[in-house]
């Protein structure tokens, strides 16, 4: 019933973009590596590509932009997957499987591997909008049975892509520099320019953004928010797709086992930090991008320190539930109370109903 | 004709499920219907049983938590490193795990409750933090060697040719706790109502802040539980436990008839949902085929009931 | 027969505002034992915040209620049920999925001497309970394996378990049939001997005059009046709850509303035959022809939202054929709805209407948009132009064309509403409630356009409250009573027929054509 638009605008009218908190937690990050780690921000070149701690920022975050990019659509439309960490490891261990037991070669490999993520996708919106089960409890199946198929197409074991079947194309996918920057970070850059492109210069944007924000209206006005939601849940599938195939050429080995692991939590984090809330409706891709890139700088910084990885989820969790804590609406709203004082909420309508 | 109400009819099918899966398997496998198989199956599964009957309460008031797998790893570890490494007395290093598993759920639930957060969202943070925390406290796996640790873990009662181990008696018994509780307490029962719909649950008066805290506190408590259960029977600690756990747990839940969305279910339903999952992993153990069958098998269940919620729910 | 002694609640000077409404403006109110005291108002009138008040949903901001003779101010409804006044609501709030006696003994189920719920004592207190209201049913079944009607008995028996010296039963009919509503007032009629002090929201005259001993009405948050029921007629009630102000300016009519039935073409734009929804609206017969302003009269929850619900695709129809151009449709929804020309304007703007959290340019462009393919989409230059141009048009008051809908007044998203249709150019544009919450200018506004339209050759469904509004804007008006269309005042076709003004109107919504 209270729209949050207007708790949004503060007394002198000014409205962040959506994506303002999570640039303002970058620089913050930012800045504390340029007085902590100063090494950080070197970048060295070395047979004409870079390297450095922020390259390596965006090439270890490509995976979590593109998941991040498909995650955002979703919770647009008031939905969520948790599903995209199983289907980064299937799709793994198709094209590995592919690869190693067939000779179809890189492109089949791979275009097997992408449909089975979009086959997964279509399952998870076929769930949700036909048989009308909820987001959550929908994907939740996948989650839980998407390791198990990822094992069994792997065969129960870690699949090791070998250098003479690995070609250099998949190689490439990982490994690879474009314009003297990792390859990882152009099919992310690519992915994401050409989502925006889309997104906005369709109305495919505006489509979500109405199924997500009045499923009733948006009924209202002709709109079939089964087709919408179905696409979105495809289009998560297709990104977690690409995101599956980086990984498995950035190290060459599918691991059913953690490949893609809790990385939907990492996903849906970035899309709330970057500024689209979990009840759908507005969102902002630049947002879950850098959301994204924040959470992997976060990650670095803290390797850099010296902070082992597997305890790195502790500040992570902490970081997590802030931003959740700050999309409160209770918290919010006493936030409100509290800093304007007495003053009257006077902008608000509240609706009364006779 | 009253008994096959819509209400029974998940149990009715868990039952179903679990009598043919069963049977095929005692047809196709020599010695699978045998004591040592039926003690198999609760012994070697006996922390997810608890951990399960933890997460029944909490599907049935309308929630969920993520975080089991995590806080068993992290009490298993946590307990073994006091244990041998602080030297406490087992006694007291389990009863700093409860009461820390318990407040950790508690803190859980009260953010759920007052900030209006899905669970889903709290738990899958609160599941990072103590996996988190599991690895702080030590990152490989620590061995138990304790007099007292191997008194406990040595109780057993004799079953057929073989006996019942005493995490096995410690599942059972915290089972038929809980089902007393759930069915001879106004807590257990505002936990159903509140499941069945939180707003009227709140106009009619039912303390709802205090039970949805709790129920998050007793699953806490459940998972300490069987995080000190799971130290019983492998005699060490190690913080990479129960990773993906949560899953199976709810899965176990959901065949067992608890409706998801909350409000409906039973501990018989949990047993049983526990006894077919066992089944399923003993079926691919005989077999000898890959434990991926198995998750699959769950996961493809999980779906199946869903399915079947979905079509009985009332309109 | 209800004596008439020292009231039991007693309400003074009552008074609630919310930001932007006065939802209650100093409103008395009386209620003794042993009485049905109807409570009636149209939408806005104040009654649900009466109720909510009373039952400590929302904090009064001065009055005073008095129950007993002692003051009380409930903080939550279960505080209100501890001091005696326990309500029924419409979507009556139990748990579907727990046992009859469990709904109605929740959390004060009998314990025995271990503390353990007693199961067999509290089957035993549900069915006397029951027994009390003469019904008999299985305890321990789900309540889900009954009816809504049963759902409001038991929800009745919750409130006499607890004691309740007043029981509010807020629209309990609803969604009954006549049995069940035969049944309930049974009960109600053993409760009031019993000396319960029962209110009675609803909307049905009929039930009323069947049940009640007083009738208080409310209209705009201030109390109209309180009167015995055999001394109030049907057309007095009516027009205490419409607020008929003197039908001096009937003759008025806006534009060139009335058009002659030579203009109007043989081909209707739409036609429904027999078309209905079980337990919504009963079939119904109606036919709109271009350029024709139709007028739907009636209470609320008489039917007439549901009409423009069923024409527009919103809801499906149960029965009956809807022909729309002269061809017969199926699967009739939205969608086709809109591509076939028409368009709606609903009652509840906030729900099914306008789309909060986007701009004023996409709300108008919205219904447009999705009727092309998405890659075809309107250029941002389009969408301004259209939008800029409805805007002027509808002289909508807003900031830019990129500020949030959610944050203008009330008459502007209507306008941007109106605007989103019109953008469409539709052949039939049905209004629900077009002028509600709206101030007096926009009002005047949104006549004007009806009439503008009508010269146009767009049909015009509108469906309002207001009988002064429908009877200067429409050609002619079709009037709904419990869910029935029961008259139509066509004074083109039958000139023997009184004159369409408010108070023909408001006699044929008043009574039956006996």
């Amino acid at each position: 019933m209270t729209q949050d638009v207007n708790l949004k605008k503060n007394r002198l009218g000014w409205q962040p973009p959506p994506a303002f908190y999570a640039l303002l937690g970058l620089a913050a990050l930012l800045l504390v590596n340029w007085f902590c780690i100063p090494s950080f921000f070197e970048i060295q070149v070395r047979d004409g590509n870079f390297y450095g701690s922020l390259i390596d920022v965006f090439n270890r975050g490509a995976i979590g932009v593109l998941l991040a990019i498909g995650m955002t659509l979703v919770v647009a439309t008031g939905g969520v997957d948790l599903s995209v960490g199983s289907v980064v490891a299937i799709c793994g261990a198709v094209v590995a499987i592919v690869l190693t037991t067939t000779q179809f070669g890189i492109v089949v490999a791979i275009a097997a591997g992408l449909l089975a993520a979009v086959g997964a996708g279509a399952v998870n919106g076929i769930l949700i909008t036909w048989l009308r089960i909820e987001p959550i409890i929908a994907t939740l199946v996948l989650m839980v049975s998407g390791r198990g198929i990822a094992k069994y197409i792997a065969g129960e074991q870690t699949v090791a892509v070998p250098p003479e079947l690995a070609s250099p194309t998949l190689d490439f996918l990982g490994n690879g520099h474009f314009l003297g920057l990792p390859f990882p970070i152009t099919i992310a850059a690519v992915l994401f320019v050409v989502t925006l492109l889309v997104v906005r210069r369709t109305s495919v944007g505006l489509l979500v953004e109405s199924v997500g924000a009045n499923p009733s209206a948006s009924r209202a006005c002709g709109i079939n928010d089964t087709v919408v939601k179905l696409t979105v849940y495809v289009f998560a599938g297709f990104c977690a797709g690409l995101a599956g195939i980086i990984d498995l050429a950035n190290i060459g080995i599918a691991d059913p086992t953690n490949a893609g692991a809790l990385s939907e939590l990492d996903a849906i984090f970035a899309v709330l930090v970057g500024g689209t809330a979990l009840t759908g409706g507005r969102f902002s891709l630049t947002g879950a991008v850098i959301g994204a890139l924040l959470l992997q700088t976060l990650m670095t910084t803290l390797y850099t320190w010296g902070v082992p990885s597997d305890v790195a989820p502790v500040p992570k969790a902490i970081v997590i539930l802030l931003v959740c804590l700050l999309q409160s609406p209770t918290l919010r709203s006493w936030l409100e109370r509290t800093l304007r004082g007495n003053r009257k909420m006077g902008s608000r309508q509240v609706e009364a109903s006779s | 004709m009253s008994f096959i109400a819509r209400g029974n009819l998940p149990l009715l099918a868990t039952a179903a499920v679990l009598a043919a899966l069963f049977g095929a398997a005692s047809l196709c496998f020599d010695n699978f219907c045998s004591s040592y198989v039926i003690s198999d199956l609760f012994s070697q599964n006996a922390f997810l049983g608890i951990s399960a009957l933890g997460m029944t309460v909490v599907i049935l008031s309308g929630g969920i938590d993520l975080s089991v797998g995590a806080v068993i790893g992290f009490t298993t570890i946590f307990v073994a490193t006091l244990i041998t490494q602080c030297e406490f007395s087992p006694w007291l290093a389990w009863t700093v795990a409860l009461i820390v598993g318990t407040v950790y759920g508690a803190a859980m639930g009260a953010t759920i409750h007052f900030f209006k957060l899905p669970a889903f969202l709290v738990t899958l943070a609160g599941l990072f933090f103590a996996r988190g925390m599991a690895f702080f406290v030590t990152q490989q796996s620590v061995q138990i060697r304790n007099d007292v640790h191997e008194l406990v873990s040595g109780v057993a009662i004799p079953f057929g040719q073989t006996e019942i181990g005493f995490t096995t008696i410690l599942f059972l018994v915290l089972l038929v706790t809980m089902a007393c509780v759930s069915n001879f307490s106004t807590f257990g029962r505002a936990v159903l109502a509140i499941g069945g719909d939180e707003e009227s649950a709140t106009l009619m008066g039912l303390p709802v802040a205090r039970t949805k805290v709790a129920v998050y506190a007793i699953n806490g408590f459940c998972s300490a539980l069987a995080g000190i259960a799971m130290t019983l029977y492998m005699d060490s600690g190690n913080p990479i436990n129960a990773i993906g756990l949560e899953l199976d747990v709810i899965a176990v839940v959901v065949i067992g008839g608890t409706l998801l969305s909350g409000g409906v279910g039973s501990f018989t339903g949990t047993l049983l949902g526990f006894l077919i999952y066992g089944t399923i992993y003993q079926i691919t153990y005989f077999a000898n085929v890959g434990s991926s069958i198995a998750t699959i098998a769950i996961g493809a269940l999980l779906l199946a009931f869903i399915l079947l919620q979905q079509i009985l729910a009332p309109r | 027969m209800p004596t008439l002694t020292k009231p039991i609640l007693k309400i003074h000077n009552l008074r609630k505002q919310f930001p932007g409404v006065l939802a209650l403006d100093g409103v008395d109110f009386e209620l003794t034992a042993g009485e049905v005291h109807a409570l009636m108002g149209e939408n806005g009138a104040g009654k649900s915040t009466l109720i909510k008040v009373l039952t400590g949903v929302h904090p009064r901001d001065s009055g005073r209620v008095e129950l007993d003779g002692q003051t009380i101010a409930p903080t939550s409804p279960s505080a209100a049920e501890g001091l005696g006044i326990s309500t029924v609501f419409q979507e009556v709030n139990l748990i579907p999925r727990l046992s009859v006696a469990e709904n109605i003994l929740l959390g004060r189920q009998p314990k025995n001497a271990i503390g353990a719920i007693d199961w067999k004592t509290l089957y035993q207190m549900a069915t006397q309970t029951l027994t009390r209201l003469g019904v008999e049913l299985d305890v321990r079944k789900q309540l889900a394996e009954y009816s809504i009607a049963i759902a409001q008995m038991v929800a009745i028996a919750r409130g006499i378990a607890l004691d309740a010296k007043v029981l509010i039963l807020d629209e309990p009919t609803s969604s009954l049939d006549e049995k069940e509503v035969t049944h309930l007032f049974t009960v109600m009629e053993r409760l009031r001997n019993e000396g319960m002090a029962i209110v009675f929201v609803t909307h049905f005259l009929d039930q009323v005059y069947r049940i009640s001993d007083r009738i208080t009405v409310l209209r705009n948050g201030r109390l109209v009046g309180t009167w015995p029921t055999g001394e109030l007629e049907r057309l007095d009630l009516v027009e205490h709850m419409l607020g008929r102000k003197v039908p001096q300016l009937s003759a008025q009519r806006v534009g060139s509303a009335a058009v002659p039935s030579s203009k109007i073409s043989a081909k209707p734009v739409v036609k429904a035959q027999g078309l209905g929804r079980r337990g919504s609206v009963h079939p119904f017969d109606l036919e709109i022809f271009p350029g024709e302003v139709v007028g739907l009269a009636g209470l609320l929850g008489s039917g007439r939202s549901e009409v423009g619900r069923l024409i527009f695709g919103f809801d499906s129809a149960t029965t009956g054929t809807l022909e729309v151009g002269g061809n017969q449709v199926v699967n009739w929804s939205p969608r086709k709805a809109i591509d076939a020309g028409i368009a709606w304007c609903p009652e509840d703007r906030k729900l099914d209407g306008v789309i909060p959290q986007l701009s004023v340019r996409e709300n108008i462009v919205l219904a447009l948009q999705s009727a092309r393919s998405i890659f075809h989409p309107l250029s941002r230059a389009k969408q301004n132009e259209i939008a800029q141009r409805y805007v002027a048009q509808l002289g909508i008051k807003t900031t830019s064309l990129e500020t949030t809908v959610g944050t203008l007044s009330g008459g502007n998203q209507q306008k941007v509403l109106l605007a989103r249709w019109l953008a469409m150019e539709p052949k039939l544009i049905i209004l629900d409630e077009p002028t509600r919450g709206i101030d007096v200018g926009a009002k005047a506004e949104i006549e004007n356009l009806v009439a503008e339209l009508s010269a146009a050759g767009v049909a015009v469904l509108l469906i309002s409250s207001e009988l002064e509004d429908l009877a200067r804007c429409c050609s002619r008006v079709v009037v709904l009573r419990d869910r029935r269309i029961v008259a139509a005042l066509d004074p083109s076709s039958d000139l023997e027929q009184n004159a369409l003004d408010e108070s023909a109107i408001m006699k044929l919504i008043a009574h039956h054509n006996d």
